[in-house]
């Protein structure tokens, strides 16, 4: 799945970054907590998320993460987005809540990862 | 890379929003220099979540990462209240974190043992009212 693919499947705006939106993804997490995405988080390539400040988008820096989705339609500033811009990862919204995002993707083939 | 690199920073608490810049600062600057992937990752998420705690709970302070052929050395020393208690602050899930630093996403009580996992080697020093010290070791090879 790219995320292209993800933007279809949510029904996702794509914010910024639409250069880098056909890179392979096999694995994704949904949090509102920051923290425990640091703390549990291995690998994964996607953040869902319903929180929307810009330590989300250093949290997804920080992991290596590949792409955002902001979830129950909320929209990232001209500051977080710029952000994203410059560490090239692209932010998507969609109007779906966390849960069905998460289930529309996990249904279509991404993964949760390994637990550690 | 044959001598050590020092890189400084000084964290403000005034801007929550922009915490994390010296972490971010670093990270590339490691990508620079062609250190294996894993390493990179493992200071930038010890940093980050050192860098955010020092923004959440100390009124900011000072990083230090000396880079050498061998380690990474990650000094975090700030002026804030102290930790009274270590071991406590090291169980994961302990949090002094107000609620409006939740409702930011952070303040799981996760940072501390988290910063631990991330490093090779970790130490903290504390003294109530005059500030902490902690010290983060990572591995090159």
């Amino acid at each position: 799945m790219t995320v292209k693919d993800i933007a279809k499947l949510l029904d996702a705006e794509i914010l910024c970054c639409e250069d880098s939106t056909d890179k392979e993804l096999h694995t994704a997490c949904g949090s509102d907590m920051m923290s425990d995405v640091l703390a549990f988080v291995k690998d994964q390539s996607v953040l869902l998320t319903g929180l929307c400040n810009p330590q989300v988008i250093r949290t997804a820096e920080m992991m290596d993460m590949v792409c955002i989705v902001f979830v129950r339609g909320k929209l990232p500033d001209e500051n977080m987005i710029k952000l994203a811009v410059e560490r090239n990862i692209p932010l998507l919204s969609t109007k779906h809540r966390m849960f069905t995002a998460c289930g529309l993707l996990y249904s279509n083939g991404l993964h949760g990862g390994a637990m550690n | 890379m044959s001598n050590t690199i020092t890189l400084k920073y000084s964290v403000s608490s005034e801007d929550f929003t922009r915490a994390g810049e010296a972490s971010s600062d670093v990270k590339s600057k490691l990508k620079k220099m062609n250190l294996p992937p894993e390493v990179i990752r493992k200071v930038a998420i010890a940093m980050y979540e050192g860098e955010i705690n020092m923004v959440i709970h100390a009124n900011g302070g000072e990083i230090t990462v000396e880079i050498s052929p061998t380690e990474i050395v990650i000094i975090l020393d700030d002026i804030g209240p102290g930790i009274k208690d270590i071991e406590q602050a090291m169980t994961a899930g302990f949090s002094t974190a107000p609620d409006n630093i939740r409702s930011l996403g952070f303040g799981a009580g996760m940072g501390l043992p988290n910063m631990q996992k991330y490093s090779d080697e970790m130490s903290i020093k504390s003294t109530v009212g005059v500030g902490t010290t902690v010290t983060m070791k990572v591995y090159i090879k």
